[in-house]
């Protein structure tokens, strides 16, 4: 009875996690600057939630080649974190290749957190792949945790490249 | 076949390989929960724990429930049309064999909230990979990582 009730209990939470998980894994998020006024909010646009100045998300912060190990794209860079023990690492891989070599100016730089432990603690990188989207002059705008859906980093790129 | 190829951590494994072997994994786990005071649910504890175990230090290829995968259901349905690589799956049978393990010595103390705890952790896990293709160890990895690694300098 007490095996019945818990094996119960669990595909309950797990269900609801999943679920839960499923909705909101992989959502670009705009990171607000701290240097700038906060992006005004695309009302069209539901995708996107805007945050207000959050030292948290390390809106603005700028990140260099020197930092990446690679050169910024022209236009803008995704930056991909990623670990060897990461089932979506693959599939995200994939898409911001395919988006980067699409749209001219931007590439795709893949880091290994566990070999950058110290850059993944200073941006507060929990869990891969966590995708950065950075500007021309590689300050984040934007923020992905989670396989991120192609549409989303077309359009997120769209917004960056276009400010 | 001479080389063991499961040694190479970018060996690739069909994706249906490691979500069949979490739905078979999640069904035994939950019969252990239905049973876990009784001969039967420890003896499908030691067979499970086994089976991570086989999985986790051997390899993919060794792990019956991929053998199974391989030779009963592969040759039934379509050619694979998605890989993965080998590492995450081995990641996630070495977590599901910790707390079986931890579950195992549950049982033999006596103190079966532990046992009952542990199981229901790892069925919790097998569930989500298996419904929702969610590898939870993954997910833990850098977190536990940034805990207890040391500080590198970049």
């Amino acid at each position: 009875m007490r095996g019945l009730v818990l094996v119960l209990l669990v595909l309950l939470a797990a269900t609801a996690f999943g679920l839960w998980r499923r909705q909101t894994d992989g959502r670009m998020k705009s990171v607000a600057s701290r240097l700038d006024a906060p992006i005004p909010v695309a009302d069209d646009d539901p995708e996107v939630d805007v945050i207000t100045a959050s030292a948290a998300e390390h809106g603005g912060e700028q990140l260099t080649a020197v930092v990446l190990g690679a050169d910024l794209g022209v236009e803008a860079t995704l930056v991909q974190f990623s670990t060897a023990f990461c089932q979506p690492c693959r599939a995200t891989r994939r898409i911001l290749d395919e988006v980067s070599s699409m749209v001219p100016g931007t590439v795709h730089i893949e880091i290994d957190a566990e070999a950058h432990l110290d850059l993944v603690r200073r941006l507060d990188i929990r869990r891969t792949p966590t995708v950065l989207v950075l500007d021309s002059r590689g300050r984040i705008s934007k923020r992905a945790v989670g396989l991120p859906r192609k549409a989303d980093v077309i359009a997120a790129l769209g917004q960056v490249i276009q400010s | 076949m001479s080389q063991p190829v499961d040694c190479d951590p970018r060996v690739e494994v069909d994706v249906r390989g490691p979500r069949f072997a979490a739905a078979v994994t999640t069904v035994v786990l939950a019969a252990i929960l239905l049973t876990l005071e009784s001969p039967i649910g420890a003896t499908l504890l030691v067979m499970q724990a086994v089976v991570f175990g086989l999985g986790a230090f051997v390899g993919l290829r060794a792990q019956p429930y991929g053998v199974i995968f391989r030779t009963l259901v592969q040759p039934r349905i379509a050619p694979p049309s998605e890989f993965e690589d080998a590492a995450p799956p081995r990641f996630a049978a070495l977590v599901g064999f910790i707390f079986t393990a931890v579950a195992l010595l549950g049982l033999i103390s006596g103190v079966t909230v532990i046992a009952y705890v542990a199981v229901a952790m790892a069925l919790g896990a097998a569930f989500l990979n298996a419904a929702f293709a969610f590898c939870l160890g993954c997910e833990m990895y850098l977190i536990g990582k940034r805990l207890f690694a040391r500080p590198v300098s970049a």
